[in-house]
């Protein structure tokens, strides 16, 4: 592929200047005219049942709209199957508004309308509301045998391999065997920009719905199904997205009431979350891992058990990919691999940012560590030793696996080298320097998508996917793979998304957007290539004559003849010249099933970690951290650096600061806000270097693309808490590595 | 057994009547606006809600953020954190007032080349912040740059670019 003149280059955002200048809409943006505020009200109990809802007195304020709750919202779709989305797992979804039965703290449980924001939220507070408490149990720890294994999950969701060799027996034999448990708390995907539906009414049924969304369509799908909408009625639309990490990959609730209102008072209403109101949802799940390993006399891995536990609700079970990579990232003949789930009195838990492996890879790899010292073996040496070479789990090979080169650089860069392995050996002054190391893999994956392209006299191409924006750069590396596929210039090109008038695209998620509309975009701008170089043909004088699409480049905004370049067409001229207004092509992109099903297709990484840490205080800085990612073609260096770099803030978040504390007598995150629920801010975050392994791959995909959202984080909260080990010689396995378990 | 609760309990079962609407003008960006608005209105809502500029962002509506950053009299403030009506003629800047798509303030530019944003959510606020923190004029190096940037949170984890970003600008030669 001669692809050289925008792909692979570190070209500036194209959403950029919209987004520096205040000029790019979120969802709450759109000021439709004549609109009303909803303010949702969140359960102050954890279980029980709704008496009442004293509507009637917040109703008398003057401004106030309707107080919507199950006492009067009308009869909607009655099966569930109607409010199961894209990605909902087994069970029943939790559907607003419409029973007196509260499931957990801060369920919303009414919508107060009015007409401000100020006045909703002033009445809101005042709505009072009558309950039977019952007991609620929101403690996984008491769930240690209470656990099951999930039936079918939600789509993606692959049960563990069964076990293979005789991991029991062999973890007896072992030369040097370790076990331990390890465990994180709930987290909150917490996007910078709150949940938001603002929902225009245009009369009878129709909507235009503005949502904070990973994936229009599957709003547009719920809406449609639950309040029985034509697509034509429920319209949505999501241009940009301020943040999700899987957060917006289900339809949320202020959507379903943002509707809900538009319809019953026939008017415009807007519903914001508030940032308490985002730990009243799905969130990454507290989680108890056990894990034991065992070495030959060689320092090869003997055998690997991993066992995974996490929390669902009561009504649904979450399930993702805990477990499932321990048996795949290292060579290893006995392994046992297990999952399962306990559910208690909390909402679904949801993917958020590498689910599931986020996780296990934090298990594994704090393990794989405690292995290495206890063989007596450089961390980074006994994964090298233990290196993979084809996937076990499926007995396949990989599509490409450039994770050997991954540990080469990156150790490089690091300077691993001069590495002592002694925990408490390396200092820096009064501070204790350590130096950790951990690894990850993640699917790379593809999903049909479609996709349109328009060129118009003018020279102009646009080409239209509905995919989003989450912040992963999808507006600038699709106008590139477009530009790249016609030879145009970047600025001849718009690419536009987040639509649901435009051909389909899969949600926003699993790492997949990049391949899935990047090979749509290809595939459809090569169906309008081949129809501009037909028509070029028909043009007089033209030296294209008799060239198939296979003879041709679309190169500096030319079709010209691969045999002799000067032979040319100016693509600017070709629609001109056939009294033609515009050219067009629309094309649905299927995965190659075969390419699919023959190779375990993965992305990897290895990460490398420099912690300093004060001996008298116990706090701890994440000095140093180099990444090296192996994920296929890198479609612009500058905004996939930016993904990496925010991977590894959020691993080093993960690591050290992330934890949605339960108080199990109100049944309630207690940190439900931004002050108590510690992310990192600017003055945490020191060096990060990316690498990018070359990783040429034709087999994931035609365009060699793995997808880099999610690869980045793994390993990283591992290897934060090993160098927390080389540094002082303490094993924290409960995250976050905080400053009382590291003086304890 | 069960037991009840009654949620909202507290101050029943007076319900004080919300506040009237006022006269407020507030000189954003250079211009005279004037709205109608009752005392309660936070800065941030009448900027978003009654003035349609939404580029300045609510991320917590508590103060913790700094998504809703703007500049009052060249002082970076959180819009969420001040009511409307106490800033009758004080000079207001919002991120709509410091550029344009096609005349972009440096700052701005320095965002856009260092790609010191992932989903441009806490972009506006960074980028007030910035423009407040180079009048205040005491970072001087990447350490000092970082610290009086921590009020302003990126979830997208930019920081590093961010930072970046600043340190070009702080370091072009003075026009
Ligand atoms: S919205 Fe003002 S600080 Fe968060
Ligand atoms: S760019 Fe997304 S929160 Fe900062």
């Amino acid at each position: 592929m001669s692809m050289t003149n925008h792909i692979g280059k570190p070209l500036n955002r194209v959403d950029g200047p919209a987004k520096v200048t205040g000029g790019a809409k979120y969802a709450a943006e759109f000021n439709v005219p004549n609109l009303a505020y909803g303010v949702a009200v969140s359960s102050s109990i954890a279980k029980g049942r709704i008496r009442k809802i004293h509507a009637d007195e917040i109703l008398a304020i003057p401004g106030v709209l309707q107080v919507f709750s199950h006492e009067n919202v009308p009869s909607l779709a009655w099966f569930d199957r109607s409010y199961k989305d894209d990605v909902a797992p087994g069970g029943s979804p939790f559907r607003p508004l419409q029973g007196a039965e509260v499931k957990y703290s801060m369920q919303p449980v009414a919508l107060v309308v009015a007409e401000t924001f100020e006045l909703a939220r002033y009445a809101s507070g005042l709505l009072r509301i009558d309950y039977d408490v019952e007991k609620h149990d929101t403690d996984l720890e008491t769930k240690r045998d209470d656990g099951f294994e999930p039936g079918r999950g939600k789509t993606g969701w692959v049960p563990p391999p069964k076990p293979r060799g005789n991991p029991d027996k062999e973890l007896r034999n072992a030369t040097h065997r370790v076990e331990a448990e390890y465990i994180h708390l709930a987290q909150h995907h917490n996007p910078m920009e709150m949940f938001a539906s603002t929902v225009e009414f245009l009369g009878d049924k129709k909507l235009t719905v503005y949502d904070k969304t990973q994936g229009a369509f599957n709003s547009q799908q719920y809406i449609m199904k639950v309040f029985g909408l034509n697509k034509d009625e429920a319209h949505v639309i999501s241009k940009f997205t301020g943040g999700g990490f899987g957060s917006g990959l289900r339809p949320q609730y202020q959507l379903f009431m943002a509707v809900l209102a538009a319809l019953e008072l026939k008017r415009s209403v807007r519903v914001s979350l508030t940032r308490q109101q985002m730990f009243s949802m799905g969130h990454r799940p507290h989680t108890l891992q056990y894990v034991e390993l065992g070495t030959n006399p060689d320092g090869s891995l003997a055998a690997l058990h991993h066992h995974a536990l996490h929390e669902t609700s009561q009504y649904e079970d979450y399930t993702e990919n805990v477990v499932n990579w321990s048996g795949m990232l290292y060579q290893c003949d006995n392994v046992k691999l297990t999952y399962q789930l306990a559910k208690i009195d909390v909402a679904t838990p949801q993917d958020m940012r590498a689910p599931g492996a986020a996780t296990g890879s934090f298990a594994l790899e704090c393990a794989m560590d405690e292995m290495a010292y206890a063989a007596g073996i450089d961390p980074l040496e006994f994964r090298l030793r233990n290196y993979a070479e084809r996937d076990q789990n499926a007995n396949k090979d990989f599509s490409s696996k450039k994770l050997r080169e991954c540990y080469h650089e990156g150790a490089a860069k690091f300077g691993w080298d001069k590495r002592t392995a002694e925990p408490g050996s390396m200092r820096d002054g009064d501070l204790l320097v350590g130096w950790g190391v951990a690894t990850g893999v993640w699917d790379a994956s593809i999903q049909k998508c479609a996709a349109k392209a328009t060129l118009t006299a003018d020279g102009h191409l646009t080409v239209l996917s509905g995919s989003n924006d989450i912040g992963t750069g999808t507006y600038t590396i699709m106008t590139q793979i477009a530009a790249e596929t016609l030879g145009l210039p970047m600025a001849a090109v718009t690419f536009q998304l987040g639509d649901t008038t435009m051909p389909e695209a899969p949600l926003q998620g699993g790492s997949w957007t990049a391949a899935s509309v990047g090979n749509a975009v290809k595939q459809v701008c090569d169906k309008l290539g081949e129809q501009l170089l037909k028509l070029a043909q028909k043009m007089e004088g033209q030296p294209l004559k008799g060239a198939s699409y296979e003879d041709v480049q679309f190169v500096n905004g030319q079709i010209r003849l691969n045999s002799d370049i000067t032979q040319a067409v100016v693509i600017r001229d070709i629609l001109a010249a056939n009294g033609e207004e515009k050219l067009e092509a629309e094309n649905t992109m299927m995965p190659n099933p075969v390419n699919q099903l023959k190779n375990s297709l993965h992305a990897h990484n290895a990460v490398f970690v420099e912690v300093k840490i004060d001996p008298e205080l116990g706090t701890l800085r994440v000095t140093r951290v180099v990444n090296a990612v192996a994920a296929g073609r890198i479609l612009n260096p500058k905004t996939a650096r930016s993904q990496v770099l925010g991977s590894v803030v959020w691993g080093i978040s993960m690591a050290l600061m992330e934890e949605s504390v339960m108080d199990h007598g109100f049944g309630r995150y207690i940190n439900h806000n931004y002050s108590e629920y510690h992310i990192p801010v600017s003055a945490d975050i020191h060096d990060i270097d990316v690498i990018f392994v070359e990783e040429e791959d034709d087999k994931v995909n035609p365009l060699g693309i793995k997808g880099i959202g999610e690869v980045g984080l793994l390993g990283v909260a591992a290897a934060v808490a090993n160098a927390a080990y080389h540094a002082t010689g303490k094993r924290i396995r409960n995250l976050p590595v905080s400053i009382e378990k590291l003086m304890l | 057994m069960s037991t009840t609760t009654t949620q909202a309990s507290l101050g029943h079962p007076a319900i004080a009547p919300p506040p009237a609407l006022g006269t407020v003008t507030l000189k954003i960006n250079g211009v005279e606006r004037q709205l109608e608005i009752a005392p309660w209105t936070t800065l941030l809502d009448a900027l978003r809600e009654y003035l349609d500029l939404t580029g300045t962002k609510k991320g917590c509506d508590h103060g913790q953020c700094g998504a809703c950053t703007v500049l009052v009299d060249g002082k970076r403030i959180n819009s969420c954190l001040t009511l409307a009506v106490m800033k009758e003629g004080a000079d207001i800047t919002t991120i709509e007032g410091l550029g344009t798509e096609t005349n972009l303030h440096p700052l701005q530019q320095a965002f856009v080349d260092h790609d010191a944003f992932q989903c441009g959510y806490c972009t506006p606020g960074q980028i007030c912040s910035a423009v407040g923190m180079l009048t205040e004029g005491k970072a001087k190096t990447t350490a000092e740059i970082r610290e009086m940037m921590s009020g302003n949170l990126c979830r997208c984890g930019a920081y590093t670019n961010i930072v970046s970003a600043i340190e070009e600008v702080l370091n072009q030669p003075k026009a």
